[in-house]
């Protein structure tokens, strides 16, 4: 029988328990960095990285080991002084830019960051006849 | 309005509908592809993730030979079946090394007496690190190294027997 | 017997609403009078559809495991409500749900819309007719939620905990009538397109119908917000994901129609582009329906994909909208807008709003397709979040909240009087707002700061127009404009200060230890297991406090067996001034625990906010609704002005 039913389940926050491993979170994954900026950097940072095993959240908010591990990294390397573009970059260089929640300036984002613009013109160009620009004309 | 303007929403409508139709006969792929293929594998040392056999560093990987880089873990599933396709490779004379994710020594040696063992070596990666700098995203996966050391090939997900005269044949074309 | 005769009056109601469309076709091909027939068709539609969806619901209530639906998605152990509410909880059910809002919204209106011309009705009716018909072939074809199993299992499957929750079960109700209440302005606005009768009657019809939609879907927006909020455990309430997307779409749509339907209730005009969004909004509806059902796009709201439903719902998308959009090609171009209008008008302000909030629509619509379109393309992946929508439809949100101040003091065609002199204390407080933000808060983003200045402008500048005349004296849909407009001011005053001032504190705590975030001190008291009915779970006692007494907040971690799921239930205290928000994680080997602590200054704003919109909405909604009720066909000047 084909299985229908909404899986909202997952929208609590459902991690299957069988796939963890047997190793604890890395040592990063779940603290800050004692450095306040660093901190706000790395976290700002992981919020836009998306995850690799539940796609539809950031590594800051995934539960997936993964997600710790890349937590990780991302801490370490920002306490080491690299910066958060740097780490995206390397992080991109790797996974694509699926990786990244920001659409880069690659050539195929463009399109994105010009429709605001494109969609404003479009929408003047539309109402140029309807508002009388001068009073009393 | 002038008739071609009109017909604009049609097309755009028409354009979004063809969109959405791809996607539904083309679902999503989940899997995000590794960007590393055709690149020189990481810089890397890992240590042996069990006493009696060696650990794995990148420079073991650029030994002239090509070799199978399988990314796995005892606590993986699918890792089990892959098991006897990977031994069955072996017999083939391919060699493979292995990366355990986030493992440890009693779980892995259990694990490799149920499963088989067919690998040459096995590098312990406690905290996903080399896995990430390969653009792995998850277990298992196997990579196809170069004699160079140059990632040729991901598989992403379990290899099964109707892999092997494909990967076998692969490998012949990079000695 | 119960599901047949459920199944049945279906199969009737298809039948009607085939006979009632063609009863259109045959009305304007020819000068025949159908409007008493079409309106009898139209209301024993909706009574056979309302009784096939109380068939549902009673076998549902009955546990009547011999229907496959119930056997899959309900169990005889569950509690009554949820047995109930179970059956629009799957696929089957909430699209007989949908059909009978819809069937039932055509009743209503063949029973109770008297405004537009006889001609119009009929086509409005005939154009509702098809779409019910749609989705019945639907339910028959594809989905039919009476189908029965033989032999009947004895017990259903459907007890998964998680399902469990008010909020899933009056969520979907919500949104459906609000997508529902869109589809009858869709179709009165093909009726007006077929007839050509595009008028200030006609959006007097559609208005109550788009005002209620609008108010239902932003109740529906407000409490998902709020559910993800506390629910998620990720401390945000607003993730930019596709199915929020999907949601957020047909609101803004709707927001827009709201207020271009204004202008032609009052003006005669913005004909073409009230009737273009009357389609849109509806077709974003669908839109929105299909990207949910299919799960072509990945969320965190995951749903089951199912490729053969997509389909179907893709193929009525393609058919509807694309038939109104042929339409509107044909017969939109006809429509005669009359003269443009000043400057300096309430037309005006009108009109940018309408554009802003369409470029903010078709920011969300291109940002949420644009990877789907990417990767058919050139077969690159590539992801749109966050960081996208709020940079690019931040902005022009806070220049849409700048213009709603100003525009409802403006006056119909041409301003007179010096709107300026309105607008002092407004600016006043918007400038010391920002200066106030620059000295006390020199560190935050460029937005929150905008954000404080336009919702200190706004809060004042959104009663003014009840200042500037005897508050007793004004309409009651004045009032509901004031009440909506100074809800966006709250909301965005709370979206600022989430942005600006909460404090967030991850850290793995030992029991005894105290972690500071924002002006609170919180102890980690003693961790103890804990279980319930079908879950078992470990409870953190946190204590938490800023110097006066102490609080106590309990969050847990659970475990369910059946599916082996874990859940994080996170602990919110609510303080007049803002939310302190915890999360328990896991343990670590050394016996520390991982916690989440965030302090959120007045993020209840944010909801309370939305709330006042809605609530304003309604009463702007019982406001015209009393007018029309005491047949007052033309509202004096003076209302008009400030209507």
């Amino acid at each position: 029988m084909k299985k229908t039913v909404l899986l909202l389940a997952m929208l609590i926050l459902a991690v299957p328990l069988s796939a963890d491993s047997n190793l604890p979170p890395a040592y990063w994954a779940n603290r800050e960095l004692p450095d306040a900026r660093q901190e706000a950097e790395a976290q700002a940072l992981m919020e836009q990285l998306r995850c690799l095993v539940c796609q539809g959240q950031s590594i800051a908010d995934s539960d997936a080991e993964l997600a710790g591990d890349m937590r990780d990294l991302v801490r370490r390397r920002i306490a080491a002084g690299e910066s958060p573009n740097a780490v995206r970059a390397w992080l991109i260089q790797r996974y694509g830019t699926w990786i990244s929640f920001k659409p880069t300036d690659e050539p195929a984002a463009w399109p994105l960051w010009l429709a605001p613009l494109a969609l404003i013109l479009i929408g003047a160009w539309l109402i140029r006849r309807r508002i009388k620009l001068k009073a009393g004309a | 309005m002038s008739r071609g303007l009109r017909l604009i929403p049609i097309i755009l409508l028409l354009f979004v509908l063809s969109g959405l139709a791809w996607r539904l006969i083309k679902p999503a792929d989940t899997a995000v592809p590794s960007q590393m293929v055709e690149r020189p594998v990481p810089q890397f040392m890992l240590a042996a993730a069990l006493a009696d056999k060696p650990g794995l560093a990148a420079a073991d990987l650029a030994t002239g030979q090509p070799h199978l880089l399988n990314i796995f873990a005892s606590w993986c599933v699918p890792c089990a079946s892959e098991g006897k396709v990977l031994q069955e490779l072996r017999r083939h004379g391919v060699t493979v090394d292995g990366i355990a994710v986030r493992d440890t020594p009693d779980a892995l040696s259990a694990f490799l007496a149920r499963n088989g063992d067919p690998y040459a070596r096995i590098g312990a990666d406690r905290q996903s690190d080399v896995q990430i700098a390969l653009g792995s995203s998850g277990v298992p996966e196997t990579f196809v190294v170069d004699g160079r050391g140059v990632i040729r090939r991901q598989y992403i997900g379990p290899l099964s027997n109707s892999n092997v005269p494909g990967v076998l044949q692969e490998l012949e074309q990079l000695r | 017997m119960i599901a047949e005769t459920g199944l049945a009056a279906l199969w009737l109601a298809a039948g009607l609403a085939a006979y009632q469309f063609l009863l259109m076709i045959l009305a304007l091909r020819s000068s025949v009078g159908v409007a008493r027939p079409m309106r009898a068709v139209a209301v024993i539609q909706g009574v056979l559809t309302l009784a096939a969806f109380a068939m549902l619901l009673l076998v549902f209530a009955r546990s009547d495991m011999s229907v496959a639906l119930v056997f899959e998605n309900s169990n005889s152990a569950k509690p009554f409500i949820y047995k109930v509410a179970g059956a629009w909880g799957n696929h089957e059910g909430s699209m007989l749900m949908w059909v009978t809002i819809l069937a039932i919204a055509g009743a209503f209106v063949a029973l109770f819309s008297r405004r537009t011309g006889e001609r119009t009705l009929v086509a409005a009716l005939g154009s509702q007719a098809i779409l019910a018909l749609g989705f019945y072939a639907f339910l028959l074809i594809a989905s039919n939620p009476f189908a029965r199993l033989f032999p009947a299992p004895p017990d259903g499957q459907g007890l998964n905990p998680l399902l469990q929750d008010p909020g899933l079960a009056f969520h979907p109700p919500t949104l459906y009538l609000g997508y529902v209440g869109l589809s009858v302005a869709f179709s009165f606005a093909v009726g007006a397109l077929l007839t050509g009768e595009v008028d200030a009657r006609l959006a007097r019809a559609m208005r109550p119908w788009v005002l209620g939609a609008w108010i239902l879907l932003t109740l529906g927006i407000t409490a998902g917000s709020y559910w993800a909020y506390y629910e998620l455990g990720w401390g945000g309430y607003w993730f930019w994901d596709p199915v929020e997307n999907a949601s957020l779409m047909p609101w803004l749509a709707a927001t827009a129609l709201l207020h271009s339907i204004n202008v032609l209730a009052a003006r005669g005009a913005l004909k073409a582009w009230t009737m273009m969004l009357a389609v849109i909004a509806f077709s974003m509806s669908m839109v929105g329906t299909f990207l949910v059902r299919s799960g072509i796009l990945t969320s965190v709201h995951a749903f089951a994909i199912d490729p053969e439903r997509g389909t179907f719902l893709l193929v009525l998308l393609a058919i509807y909208v694309g038939a109104a959009f042929i339409l509107f090609a044909f017969r939109g171009a006809n429509l005669k807008e009359g003269a443009p209008f000043e400057l300096v008008s309430r037309e005006s302000g009108l009109v940018v709003n309408n554009l802003l909030l369409s470029v903010i629509l078709g920011i969300v619509f291109v940002g949420t397709l644009y990877p789907l379109f990417v990767e058919a393309l050139s077969g690159e992946k590539l992801s749109v979040g966050a960081p996208y929508f709020n940079a690019v439809a931040g902005p022009l949100a806070l220049l849409v909240a700048l213009l709603v101040g100003i525009g409802p003091l403006l006056s119909w065609r041409r301003e007179r009087r010096p709107v300026l002199g309105l607008l002092k204390v407004p600016a006043l407080l918007g400038a010391s707002a920002l200066v106030m933000s620059i000295i006390a808060a020199p560190s935050i983003g460029i937005l929150p700061r905008a954000g404080f200045a336009v919702a200190a402008f706004l809060l004042a500048a959104s009663i003014m127009p009840l200042i500037a005349r005897n508050p007793l004296r004004a309409p009651l849909a004045t009032w509901g404009m004031v009440v909506a407009h100074f809800g966006i001011a709250i909301a965005l005053a709370g979206m600022a200060a989430n942005a600006a001032f909460s404090s967030e504190r991850l850290a793995i705590a030992k029991p005894g230890e105290i972690l500071s975030v924002g002006p609170w001190q919180v102890q980690l008291g003693g961790v103890t297991p804990t279980a319930g009915k079908n879950w078992t779970a470990i409870e953190a006692e946190l204590r938490a406090s800023r110097g006066e007494g102490i609080v106590t907040l309990t969050p847990e971690t659970r475990y369910y067996s059946d599916p082996p799921t874990q859940t994080n239930e996170s602990a919110i205290r609510t303080f007049w001034n803002g939310q302190l928000y915890t999360v328990i994680g896991n343990q670590d080997s050394s016996g520390a625990w991982q916690l989440r602590l965030w302090w959120k200054p007045f993020v209840t704003l944010i909801w309370a906010g939305g709330a006042l919109i809605a609530i304003g909405g309604a009463l702007a909604l019982i406001g015209r609704l009393l007018l029309s009720l005491r047949g007052r066909r033309r509202e004096p000047e003076w209302r008009r002005r400030y209507a």
